[in-house]
C-alpha cells in the first residue's frame, strides 16, 4: 500500500496485489483525511472492491470522476466532495 | 463483450469446452457420469454468477461494518428469497435432498469463528473459490487452508480428548456406531455424537405446527422463515447504513423529504442500487433451488439416494463411508469437498483417517477425480475464470507475506468454524436459511459477530499503516 501526495490538494493510494476488504477500507481512511474538493487517484487491482468502492462513493456523496481499465488494473479518481 | 481481450477470449472457449468435453467423454464411458456433469454445470453456473455480481457473503456483512455497503446483503438475500421459493415446491412434492441440522448454540459459536476468518482472508468460502478463478493467488491459499484445516481437525484426538466433557463422551459412545468408528476418539466425533446430535432439529414449518406440505414450506419455511427475516434485516440495513445517504441524494436534487412513501422508495432504491448483485442473487437464487431438483430428478432415474453405490458400479470403491455413501448433498456446497481432497491425499500419505464420522461414517474420501461436489467446485472456478476472461478481468495476482498470513489465519478459523457449524457460508447459512431450517439463520447471526469482530481488527490493522504512509506529509 502506498500512499502519497502528489500535489497540493491530489493525492494518491495505490492498493494493487490488495484484496478485500483492504482496498475500500485504506479508500475510506485516504477519503476520510482529505479536504473536500481534494483529489483522490486510486489504483486497485481487485474487481470485487470497485463495487463497494463506487458504492462507498455513492452513499456518502463523494464523486467517482474518471475510472480507466488497464489489463486488470482499475485507475479511478474520485473527488472528495462530502465532509 | 465487443472489446474482450483475443487471449482472453480463447482461454474463455478453452475451458468451456475443456468442461464440455468432460461432460461428453465421460458419459461414453458410463451414463452414471451425467450424475457428476449435473454437479458441474450447476457449478459452473454458481461461478459465473458469483464472478458477475462480485458475490461474496463475507463482502455482505464486512463492508457494512467496515465502509457501510449495503449492496451484497441486499444481493443475498433477494438470492435466499428465490432459492427458497424455488426449492419450496421441490420439497412440498418430497423431491427436496435438504436435510436440517441440530440448531443450537454451536451454531452461533461456529458462525462467528468463521466469520472473523472471512474478513482475514479477504472472501468467504464460495468467495475464495470464484476469487480463485479470477487469477487471486491469495483466494487459492485461502482454500488450501481451509481444506487442510478441516481434515485436521475432523481427527484430532490424544490430548484433546481431554478437552471433551464426559457427558459427551458417554453420550457418543451410547450411540451404537458401526465398530470401525472409534467414536470414543477424537474431539470432533465426541462432540458430533456426544452433543450435536442430542440437539434440536427444526424448520420454522416445524416450529409453527405446519403439516399441509405447500403450506408449510411456502407459509412457514419461505414466508415466516426466509421473507419476514430479510425484510426485517434489511430495514434495519437501510435505517442505520443507507437511509442517511438517500435523504441527502433527495435534498440535493430538490426533492420532498419524510413520509412512508419517501421511506418505501428509499428502501427499494437500496435494494435496486446494485443491480449486477442483484442480477446475480436473483440466477443464483433460481439456480439452487434447479439444482436440487435436478439431483433429486437423477436420484430417482438411477433408483439411489446417494452415490456411493454409483460409485462403486463405475469400481470406484476406495473411500466409501462406512454407510456405503460418499458426500452428495445434493445441492450447492463448498467445504466438505474441500476437506475431502486433503483427507483423501493425507490418506493415501498414510495417515488412517477412516475412523472418524466425519469421513469414516458420513462423507468417505473418495478419488476427487470421481467426488461429485469436487467436480462442482472445480467447474465453479471455472464458470468465474471465464466471466473473469470475457470482462478482461481475469489477472494473476500473487500472494504477499502479509495476504499469505491472514489468508492461512482466516483459513484455519472458516475450516474450523465450518466443521462446527456442519457447512460454511453456504451449507450452513445460505441452503439452510433457504430452506427455512431454523440454524441457518444462528449460524448467520454469529457470522454476523464474526465480521464485526474482524473488522475491527481491521481497523486497527489498516489505520496503522495508515499512519505511518501519512507520517511522511501534512494534510
Amino acid at each position: 500500500m502506498k500512499f502519497e501526495k502528489k500535489d497540493e490538494g491530489l493525492y494518491r493510494l495505490d492498493v494493487t496485489g490488495y484484496v478485500c476488504p483492504h482496498p475500500q477500507m485504506y479508500t475510506k481512511k485516504a477519503l476520510e483525511k482529505m479536504k473536500v474538493g481534494d483529489l483522490l487517484e486510486l489504483v486497485f487491482d481487485n474487481p470485487s472492491s470497485g463495487e463497494s468502492i463506487a458504492a462507498m462513493c455513492d452513499t456518502v456523496g463523494n464523486d467517482v470522476v474518471a475510472k480507466d481499465t488497464q489489463s486488470g488494473k482499475y485507475i479511478w479518481k474520485i473527488r472528495k466532495a462530502a465532509a | 463483450m465487443e472489446n474482450v481481450d483475443g487471449r482472453n477470449r480463447l482461454w474463455a472457449f478453452v475451458i468451456l469446452g475443456f468442461l464440455s468435453l468432460l461432460t461428453i467423454v465421460s458419459y461414453s464411458f458410463s451414463e452414471y457420469y451425467i450424475y457428476l456433469a449435473a454437479y458441474l454445470w450447476f457449478g459452473f453456473v454458481y461461478g459465473t454468477c458469483l464472478q458477475y455480481g462480485r458475490f461474496c457473503f463475507s463482502s455482505a456483512f464486512r463492508d457494512l461494518f467496515a465502509v457501510g455497503v449495503p449492496r451484497m446483503a441486499v444481493g443475498i438475500m433477494i438470492a435466499m428469497v428465490l432459492f427458497g421459493t424455488v426449492s419450496a415446491f421441490v420439497t412440498a412434492t418430497g423431491n427436496s435432498t435438504f436435510h436440517a441440522a441440530p440448531y443450537g448454540w454451536h451454531s452461533v459459536i461456529a458462525g462467528l469463528i468463521f466469520g472473523v476468518g472471512m474478513v482475514l482472508t479477504g472472501g468467504c468460502a464460495s468467495g475464495s473459490l470464484y476469487k480463485a478463478g479470477e487469477g487471486n493467488v491469495t483466494a487459492m491459499l485461502v482454500i488450501l487452508s481451509i481444506s487442510v484445516s478441516q481434515a485436521v481437525f475432523v481427527d484430532l484426538g490424544g490430548w484433546l480428548n481431554a478437552l471433551v466433557p464426559y457427558s459427551w463422551h458417554q453420550s457418543a459412545v451410547a450411540k451404537g456406531l458401526p465398530p470401525q468408528i472409534n467414536v470414543g476418539d477424537g474431539w470432533m466425533d465426541q462432540y458430533l455424537a456426544g452433543y450435536v446430535w442430542n440437539q434440536p432439529v427444526a424448520s420454522f414449518a416445524d416450529l409453527l405446527g405446519l403439516k399441509s406440505p405447500f403450506v408449510a414450506t411456502y407459509v412457514g419455511n419461505v414466508l415466516v422463515g426466509i421473507v419476514l427475516p430479510a425484510s426485517v434485516a434489511l430495514a434495519a440495513v437501510y435505517v442505520l447504513w443507507y437511509r442517511k445517504g438517500y435523504l441527502r441524494k433527495r435534498r440535493e436534487e430538490g426533492k420532498p423529504l419524510g413520509g412512508p412513501g419517501m421511506e418505501l422508495a428509499g428502501y427499494w432504491s437500496m435494494i435496486a442500487a446494485s443491480k449486477r448483485t442483484a442480477i446475480a442473487g436473483l440466477a443464483l437464487g433460481i439456480a439452487a433451488g434447479l439444482h436440487m431438483y435436478v439431483m433429486k430428478g437423477l436420484q430417482l432415474k438411477f433408483g439411489v439416494e446417494n452415490f456411493g453405490p454409483l460409485m462403486k458400479e463405475l469400481g470406484f470403491t476406495f473411500g466409501i463411508s462406512a454407510k456405503g455413501t460418499v458426500f452428495d448433498p445434493g445441492y450447492w456446497y463448498v467445504t466438505t469437498q474441500e476437506a475431502q481432497w486433503v483427507g483423501w491425499v493425507f490418506n493415501k500419505l498414510g495417515w488412517d483417517n477412516m475412523h472418524n464420522i466425519y469421513f469414516g461414517l458420513e462423507n468417505g474420501i473418495p478419488n476427487p477425480l470421481v467426488n461429485p461436489a469436487d467436480w462442482m467446485s472445480l467447474a465453479l472456478i471455472g464458470g468465474a475464470a471465464v466471466m473473469a476472461l470475457l470482462h478482461n478481468e481475469f489477472k494473476w495476482k500473487n500472494t504477499t507475506r502479509e495476504h499469505a498470513t491472514w489468508a492461512i489465519i482466516g483459513g484455519m478459523l472458516m475450516g474450523i468454524g465450518s466443521r462446527l457449524g456442519l457447512g460454511c457460508n453456504v451449507g450452513a447459512f445460505f441452503v439452510r436459511v433457504s430452506q427455512g431450517d431454523v440454524s441457518g439463520w444462528l449460524f448467520g447471526l454469529g457470522m454476523i459477530g464474526g465480521a464485526y469482530v474482524g473488522v475491527k481488527f481491521f481497523n486497527w490493522w489498516t489505520e496503522r499503516k495508515m499512519a505511518r504512509e501519512m507520517a511522511a506529509f501534512e494534510f
